[in-house]
């Protein structure tokens, strides 16, 4: 019925072209070239040389860095930010859906603050807050009360570095994802609910595991999806609140920051390129995973 | 309504009931609330109460020299921190239109018409979700380089017009719109571009407030074209210009650290009046929009 196009109509292709060619200019074309960089020794000055999977080989066999400290901080940074970080919003969304409107969106608004900050701004806050000598606040409230005799070089420790980096980073993880959820929670029919119970639902829990996760599968799924590229992306803070690429010991040197001190500060392209690519797979992991959880089979 | 006491999913006013959740909300509200507050009075204190130890929370006398001093500073090269500022609202502000109407067009004729190549792009799309932009850095700048846009103003637009996530959003909307209403505008004689402005427009709104926050926060925050793909001072970004302050400037230069106050701030605002604007329009319920 509704595919009475004619053959002239090709109004689709209007509507597209914009988004098409701006999308594989700066997103096909980037990721492409990615990967055949990824094969090649290419310093940024003399055209790349193959070089075949050496660079991979490298990456696995020969980066200390990147076996012993980048990638194991990466997963444990993806592992608690993400779920975590999702897990927060959902809750947060669900108990913020109980209060009346008003009240609603003066806290939401506060909730998702910290999110809009994100990046440069924060950083300044939180170098403040964590300044390694007693004029930081941290410092000083520890040092007032007692429990410090002299102030700790929160920023600059391998030991706190990554804890305060996922500290920071859930803090600013209300986003998008955040109110996607909240506007799914309030969009289910209440008499959903109202069957539910007399189909046998007795409490708040089974009310969330079997009426309001399942009937936002939508905003559960995009929330998930932004969790995932949010938590990846966010290799900027480490270097932000330590102020140095790489951060001190490695302490919180995530797969992002490792692929912009070989690109960007030595030049050695063609390995930063295996590096992304590395990256690109295990974001894709991720998110597969996040597919089949949340993902609408069709 | 009912009797029905199950659940108190979206009430219309308080009752004592509620009050386990504020008593959680609320105290993590503040706990979120207080560094953003603390950028607020952190961008007035003079220069004795930025250093003061034991470093204060609040402001004493309040001032608005970190604000004069910033204007009127010009960087290394002489230019001017309002050319900065400039920069960036005009390109957030194009960015921003720009995207909104690429995505929406391209989500409407993703969902609604009918043609082969359809699933596949929206699967590539699905895929360019997980799209790290510092990923691809590297390409993305030789590809740049190429197209001859290094040093352009348009390289802060270009890149960042196409935003898979909101092409994803947007799609998703608009399916939930019946065939049967555009069907009706049809017969009625309406033309594609009319559905679409007054159709499929409208009942997308929160969609698209959404993407316009999301687009907002990206472009006005971004560094990646100032610092990758532009030398030329004039053309630089203001949130990259606030990234030289915050790195360049070490904890005790007494001058830097009113300036990077004072810069946070003027970050901060535009995000909190964009978004203040556009919540009601992203919480909105599509029980209001005539969908359901």
């Amino acid at each position: 019925m509704k595919t009475k196009t004619t053959k002239r109509d090709h109004s689709h292709w209007m509507f597209l072209a914009p988004y098409i060619v701006l999308f594989t200019t700066f997103i096909i074309i980037p990721v492409g070239a990615a990967i055949l960089l990824s094969f090649t020794y290419f310093n940024a000055i003399e055209t790349p040389t193959f070089i075949g999977l050496s660079n991979y080989v490298g990456l696995i066999t020969q980066d200390e860095v990147f076996m012993q400290k980048v990638l194991p901080n990466t997963l444990t940074f993806a592992l608690i930010v993400g779920p975590g970080g999702y897990i927060l919003s959902f809750i947060l969304a669900w108990a913020l859906a109980q209060v009346p409107k008003r009240m609603r969106t003066v806290l939401a608004l506060i909730i998702y603050s910290p999110s809009m900050t994100a990046g440069v701004a924060m950083a300044v806050v939180w170098t403040i807050i964590f300044s390694g000598d007693e004029t930081g606040y941290l410092n000083s409230l520890l040092l007032t009360i007692g429990v410090l005799l002299e102030p700790i070089q929160w920023l600059q420790s391998p030991e706190y570095l990554m804890k305060i980096m996922i500290f920071v980073t859930l803090w600013g993880s209300m986003g998008v994802g955040f109110l996607a959820m909240l506007s799914g929670v309030l969009n289910i029919n209440t008499e959903i609910y109202e069957a539910g119970y007399i189909d046998g639902i007795n409490n708040r829990f089974q009310e969330i595991i079997y009426i309001t996760i399942p009937s936002m599968k939508p905003q559960m799924l995009f929330g998930a999806v932004m969790a995932v590229v949010g938590t990846f992306q966010a290799g900027a803070i480490g270097v932000a609140l330590s102020g140095a690429n790489p951060t001190p010991q490695y302490a919180g040197q995530l797969m992002v920051n490792h692929l912009e001190d070989y690109g960007f500060i030595r030049y050695e392209m063609g390995y930063a390129a295996a590096i992304s690519v590395v990256l690109l797979i295990v974001v894709y992991a991720f998110s597969k995973v996040a597919w089949r959880l949340f993902g609408e089979k069709d | 309504m009912s009797a029905f006491q199950g659940t108190k999913m979206n009430p219309s006013k308080f009752h004592k009931s509620q009050l386990k959740f504020l008593a959680f909300l609320i105290p993590l509200a503040i706990f979120m609330a207080l560094p953003i507050v603390y950028i607020f009075f952190h961008a007035f204190k003079p220069i004795d109460e930025l250093f003061a130890y034991p470093p204060r929370f609040f402001v004493d006398k309040p001032t608005f020299q970190n604000f004069v001093d910033l204007f009127t500073k010009t960087n290394d090269t002489g230019v001017p921190m309002s050319r900065f500022l400039f920069n960036s609202v005009v390109v957030t502000l194009i960015v921003v239109v720009l995207t909104v109407i690429i995505s929406t067009m391209a989500g409407y004729a993703l969902s609604k018409k009918n043609f082969k190549m359809k699933k596949a792009i929206f699967e590539i799309n699905t895929l360019a979700l997980m799209f790290v932009p510092a990923a691809v850095a590297i390409p993305r700048y030789l590809l740049i380089d190429e197209l001859g846009l290094i040093n352009t103003f348009l390289v802060h637009i270009l890149p960042l017009l196409a935003m898979p996530i909101g092409l994803f959003l947007v799609k998703q909307f608009i399916d939930q719109i019946p065939d049967e209403l555009l069907e009706a505008a049809r017969l009625d004689g309406a033309s594609d571009f009319q559905i679409f402005v007054r159709i499929i427009v409208p009942l997308v709104k929160p969609a698209i407030a959404t993407i316009a926050i999301l687009s907002f926060q990206l472009v006005w925050n971004s560094i990646e074209s100032s610092s990758l793909y532009v030398n030329d001072e004039g053309l630089k970004t203001f949130s990259f210009y606030m990234s030289t302050l915050t790195s360049t400037v070490d904890g005790n230069n007494v001058a830097g650290q009113g300036l990077a106050a004072a810069a946070s701030l003027i970050m901060f605002i535009p995000n909190l009046v964009i978004f203040i604007i556009l919540q009601s329009q992203v919480m909105n319920t599509m029980a209001h929009s005539g969908i359901k």
